[in-house]
């Protein structure tokens, strides 16, 4: 698992003439024929695709995989949804004509939580996508099928999205590099929405380098989308090679308390302590909001969602239900036939809390203790250069052992902060715990200030690098 | 515990346009209770004089000229009524609206 198949080393068999782009691309297709069968992680494969060609750019024949949520134009888009089952994107997002553009092929779509609402990828309404480690295991969500691909090889690698945990929480599950850039920092145009003060597109790759390699390529403001930041996009893979000594890092006192298992702690803690042998300065910080960051992101996401999810009424696209005589029946049936308990659970939870007399009480006071989030960040962040800690608070989960609503919300805790705050994010695999007989990976968080990916992806190769 | 009714949970969820059956209404109440227990755990903290945060990289208004970025297209008319459940040439159709007096 998990091969030395980087976008590195494909770009390099390719231009040395070890194996032509369609061999490559038919390489892959005979792995995802061999494993998907058991891991589901893809929706839809391309095998019919027109040959993949030598070509230029900085993913030149590069086989790669979209999470479903993420349009391809003529192609399906689900969304994870039975409502969206019959959907054909007309357009394709910004991030994936990038690629395109970068000579990236597309293997096909992947799997994940409903609408991208998940911790497990259970919420799939086409089944959940298996741990690549452990098969009794669930990948982790939202953007199970993208991880899932990459950890098994059945991609060189893919784009998630993250909105609050996304794409690091299966990439920390799986072992691979799972990397939440700024909020803006990439274009959200074609992302099907979730929450949009949070959403962000994001790659998962096997290594950090490939992880800057394609957010070189994926970032950038986009008229298209009007959140998407005019910051100028450094060469993210130069930056890397740039020394860590003298980096400052930070540990939230907070993070190892309750809620964390111990072998998480430990490994979490190794970590932090090679960063020391690099010679980062490593100290503990406060950062007294962070208990209450999960309940102000449960209170603020399902609000978005439910406002969002609106345009889901079997009238302009998707599935409508055949049950309901009038416009406002039909409304009625088609949500509660095709959309799935847990987005119908947010969408209900978002619309009591944005409902008059509950307004004030939740939404307002949840972007409130925003501000005390982002302001503890702030404060760390003037003398520190990154804050590092754990991704899960556990390895990953059997299937239908989080069940239960709000434990799979507990999950969440360490990953929903970067979303509020809106800083980049990534996780770097750092180790293994023996369970069952199986190895199962666990992930290092890195989070920077606003728009300083180029410094987390550097302490992140550094880690990489010296493990 | 928060006290959310079923009769709330039934209202809720008919303002969401989601129709549910006596017995996934009487589960919702059962599962919403410890959310929205949970999430009240904010109430702790004081927040008087604290300004909201709606966004977070400092973008202020954006915005473009008052042009056509797309030329209208038959085309593009095609790939996006086609989508609908229902149409009538180019338009897509839907249920009365108005109840016949």
């Amino acid at each position: 698992m998990n091969s030395d198949l980087t976008i590195k080393k494909v770009l390099h068999m390719i231009e040395n003439g070890e194996a032509s782009a369609e061999e490559i691309r038919q390489g892959f297709l005979r792995e995802i024929e061999l494993h998907d069968k058991k891991l589901n992680a893809y929706l839809e494969v391309y095998k019919g695709d027109e040959k993949a060609e030598k070509s230029g750019g900085a993913l030149a024949g590069i086989p790669c995989a979209v999470k479903d949520s993420i349009l391809v134009e003529g192609k399906h888009c689900t969304a994870g949804s039975k409502i969206l089952s019959n959907y054909t994107a007309a357009y394709d997002a910004t991030a994936v004509s990038k690629l395109k553009a970068a000579g990236a092929v597309i293997l096909g779509k992947t799997n994940l939580d409903e609408f991208a609402m998940g911790t497990t990828g259970e919420n799939s309404a086409f089944g959940p996508t298996l741990n690549p480690y452990d098969d009794k295991r669930i990948a982790g969500g939202s953007s199970c099928g993208s991880v899932a691909a990459v950890a098994a090889d059945m991609a060189v690698f893919a784009l998630g999205s993250d909105t609050g945990g996304s794409i690091r929480m299966p990439a920390s599950l799986c072992g691979v590099v799972g990397l939440k850039p700024t909020y803006g920092r990439v274009s959200r145009h074609g992302l099907i929405a979730m929450a949009s003060g949070f959403d962000q597109i994001g790659p998962i790759t096997k290594t950090v380098e490939d992880a800057a390699i394609v957010l070189n390529v994926i970032s950038g403001r986009d008229p298209m989308d009007s959140t998407s930041s005019p910051a100028e996009v450094p060469d993210f893979v130069k930056e890397l090679d740039k020394p860590v000594k003298g980096l400052r890092a930070a540990v939230p006192k907070e993070y190892f308390g309750e809620g964390i298992s111990p072998d998480i702690k430990i490994s979490v803690e190794k970590a932090i302590s090679v960063l020391g042998k690099l010679g980062i300065y490593v100290d503990y910080v406060n950062i007294p909001t962070a208990e209450y960051a999960l309940a102000a992101y449960y209170i603020l996401v399902p609000s978005e969602v439910s406002s969002n999810l609106a345009r889901y009424d079997g009238i302009k696209y998707g599935k409508v239900s055949s049950d309901g005589d009038s416009y406002i029946d039909s409304y009625l049936h088609t949500r509660a036939e095709f959309l799935g308990p847990e987005v119908r659970r947010r969408v209900i939870i978002g619309t009591y809390t944005l409902s008059a007399g509950y307004y004030d009480a939740y939404y307002l006071k949840a972007q409130k203790v925003r501000t005390l989030l982002r302001k503890d960040f702030e404060k760390v962040y003037k003398n520190f250069d990154v804050i590092v800690g754990p991704v899960a608070p556990m390895v990953a989960p059997k299937i239908g052992e989080l069940t239960d609503p709000l434990s799979a919300y507990m999950a969440d805790m360490f990953t929903v902060q970067a979303n509020l705050v809106g800083i980049p994010a990534i996780s770097v695999p750092c180790g293994t715990v023996l369970i069952d007989g199986k190895e199962l990976p666990v992930g290092f968080q890195i989070m920077g200030r606003h728009f300083d990916e180029a410094t987390i992806l550097r302490v992140a190769h550094a880690y990489e690098l010296s493990r | 515990m928060s006290r959310i009714t079923e009769k709330e949970v039934e209202y809720v969820a008919h303002l969401a346009r989601i129709k549910l059956t006596a017995k996934e209404r009487e589960k919702l109440t059962g599962e919403l209770e410890p959310i929205l227990d949970y999430v009240n755990k904010i109430g702790e903290l004081d927040l008087a004089g604290v300004e909201p945060t709606a966004q977070v990289t400092g973008m202020e208004n954006v915005f473009r000229d008052d042009t056509n970025s797309i030329e209208p297209s038959l085309e593009n008319t095609e790939k996006l009524v086609g989508q609908a459940p229902r149409r009538k040439e180019n338009f897509v159709k839907v249920k009365s609206i108005l109840e016949a007096k």
